[in-house]
């Protein structure tokens, strides 16, 4: 996987998958695009017309996508082409929603990041790199497990190539 | 060294010794989705390349969220759901059943000890039967449906011991909220919570489900609660044709992260206030806050037990004219014993509007949205801003007691005033 850069946009804790992408959207359709420009609006309403595809992060506190398991949140956070949600830390469902769409997940202290910081992340690596501030951060790994399924692009791929899970090559 | 329950299921289901922290695949007893989640698992499967799902008896969907269906768009998606599961011939229960996790509870096919999975962050519910249940998102569930297997990380235990002796007025939504206020959103995060002492042994299958279905509020990936004789009692009534029990207790040496005791024999009602459901205070704190809207239902307070408290508490007395009270029955089964015993009638006649059995408004996707600046009290696990399909409306969540009493007085009340 290549190198991941871009822009910071900065949120608190806890914001959950109400926050990310409203209930009222999620039921009627399975059309990403639709929801995604729906995206954190309850917060930022203008916030899918801020951003630039594949040049921007979401950077945020404690607890990021707490509540429900609708994988509605991640996939629309990777249909607005977010490069990857870094944060202190995820709620349990919403980590491995992630992960299954091929979304990037990013555990490491995000205080140091300011809206609009320059970041550039190498998951090989496990770093991040904060350009504006010019510091560079470990970033915890991942299983192998999660490793593989991101690195086919997600679940859907992984389990159509491999037939099921395999934990040993 | 010895095992925690989760630990044990686990290490059942996948033929590994599991132990905190490592990574194991597990054999599923039983996976399923909601109208939520449903429409997106489809779409893996078909993209996975399945073609007939694990076990015919082992899969089971649910409308309930958007029922019965509020616009074109997602009466297509449920016309998907009920598509597929006739052509792999699995059961789906429709917009007259209820919501998926009482329509489990009441007739899940698998018993105390088994490993289910479901495509709703409540899933934690059947903990109280025994059940390591764990909530997953949609791709998640159709690797399941296809394979009837599924990793997992196999997660830190939590001991949650629970001493003492409620008071009268004092429920186990009061306790479970309390928890949450005192370890936070995320005090949980990726853990299993085992609950055990007094307080548990002398609550009925209700209310232990209450208490299981909001440790998702703590992050918990499942709570769990040893079998008892009204475990299997719930059983005998409820699956009688569900497999043996075979309950899992956790050793004596289990390695926990953590053993929390509570003594709450002095525990007042609780109350959770706007936007967070750790946002938790006595009922006294917030006492006399007007409400425009009272609501009694969902996977958390929906059941008999919790229709019975507010009709008794509702008898002789009306709903206050400027309230709105709304009650949905969690399941058919419900529905239909609360009419059986007048309970239904006592509410309708006090002035509540009852609606179909389904999650009803907890989720803000139809009935009973309410307007900017209104408040509203409700029996429901989550407060989150938006929840209710208003970003400008304030939720506060309560026992059955507090909303009933509450939506006599017209503002929030301590239900021990009325009873
Ligand atoms: S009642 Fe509410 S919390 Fe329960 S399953 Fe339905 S939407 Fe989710």
């Amino acid at each position: 996987m290549n190198k991941l850069r871009g822009r910071a946009y900065k949120f608190g804790d806890d914001i959950n998958t109400d926050l990310i992408i409203s209930g009222k959207y999620k039921f009627s359709t399975l059309d990403m695009k639709e929801l995604a420009k729906h995206l954190l609006e309850d917060i930022d309403p203008a916030f899918s017309q801020k951003i630039k595809p594949g040049k921007s992060f979401i950077v945020a506190g404690r607890n990021f996508g707490c509540g429900s398991s609708r994988e509605q949140a991640p996939l629309a956070i990777k249909e607005s082409e977010i490069c990857a949600v870094v944060a202190k830390s995820f709620a349990r469902i919403f980590y491995r929603n992630c992960i299954n769409v091929g979304l990037p997940v990013i555990e490491c202290d995000t205080d140091g990041i300011e809206e609009g910081d320059c970041l550039e992340v190498s998951l090989e690596k496990g770093t991040l790199r904060n350009e504006t501030k010019e510091v560079e951060e470990k970033i915890s790994s991942l299983p192998q497990v999660m490793i593989d399924i991101i690195s086919e692009g997600g679940l859907v791929e992984y389990f159509r190539k491999r037939g099921g899970f395999k934990l040993e090559p | 060294m010895g095992k925690t329950i989760a630990e044990k299921i686990l290490g059942s289901h996948s033929g590994k010794e599991a132990q905190a922290g490592e990574i194991v695949v597990a054999q599923v007893d039983f996976a399923f989705a909601q109208d939520g989640t449903a429409p997106l698992a489809i779409e893996s499967f078909r993209k996975m390349g399945g073609k007939e799902v694990f076990h015919r008896d082992k899969v089971a969907f649910v409308i309930d969220h958007n029922s019965p269906s509020s616009k074109p768009g997602v009466s297509s998606l449920h016309r998907l759901m009920r598509e597929f599961s006739r052509e792999k011939g699995f059961p789906l229960y429709d917009i007259t059943e209820g919501i998926c996790h009482q329509v489990m509870v009441e007739r899940l096919p698998v018993s105390a000890g088994g490993l289910l999975v479901g495509a709703d962050s409540h899933t934690s519910t059947y903990g109280a039967l025994n059940c390591l249940s764990i909530g997953v998102g949609s791709t998640d569930l159709a690797a399941s449906l296809i394979s009837g297997r599924l990793w997992f990380k196999v997660p830190e235990t939590l001991k949650v011991i629970l001493n003492g002796k409620l008071s009268p007025g004092v429920y186990s939504k009061d306790v479970i909220l309390y928890l949450i206020g005192q370890l936070g959103a995320e005090g949980a995060n990726y853990k299993s919570i085992e609950f055990e002492g007094s307080i548990v042994d002398n609550l009925s299958m209700e209310a232990r489900f209450t208490i299981c279905n909001m440790v998702a509020e703590m992050g918990a990936e499942s709570g769990i609660m040893n079998v008892d004789e009204k475990t299997l009692e719930w059983m005998r009534k409820y699956n009688p044709s569900a497999s043996h029990p075979q309950p899992v207790r956790a050793d004596d040496d289990a390695n926990y992260e953590n053993i929390l005791e509570y003594d709450l024999s002095s525990l007042e009602p609780q109350v959770a206030k706007p936007h967070r459901v750790d946002n938790v205070v006595p009922v006294s704190e917030v006492a006399g806050l007007r409400i425009d809207q009272a609501f009694l239902g969902t996977c958390t307070n929906g059941r008999l037990e919790d229709l019975r408290i507010a009709a008794r508490l509702l008898e002789g007395r009306e709903v206050h004219p400027e309230v709105r009270f709304i009650v949905v029955p969690a399941s058919r089964q419900v529905s239909l014993e609360a009419m059986k015993e007048g309970v239904i009638g006592l509410l309708i006649r006090a002035g509540a509007a009852v609606l179909n059995p389904g999650c009803g408004p907890c989720v803000g996707t139809h009935a009973g949205v309410p307007a900017d600046g209104e408040v509203v009290l409700s029996t429901a696990n989550r407060n989150f801003k938006g929840r209710m399909g208003n970003p400008n409306a304030s939720i506060y969540l309560a026992s059955p007691t507090t909303v009933a009493a509450s939506a006599v007085k017209g503002e929030i009340t301590d239900g021990r005033e009325l009873q």
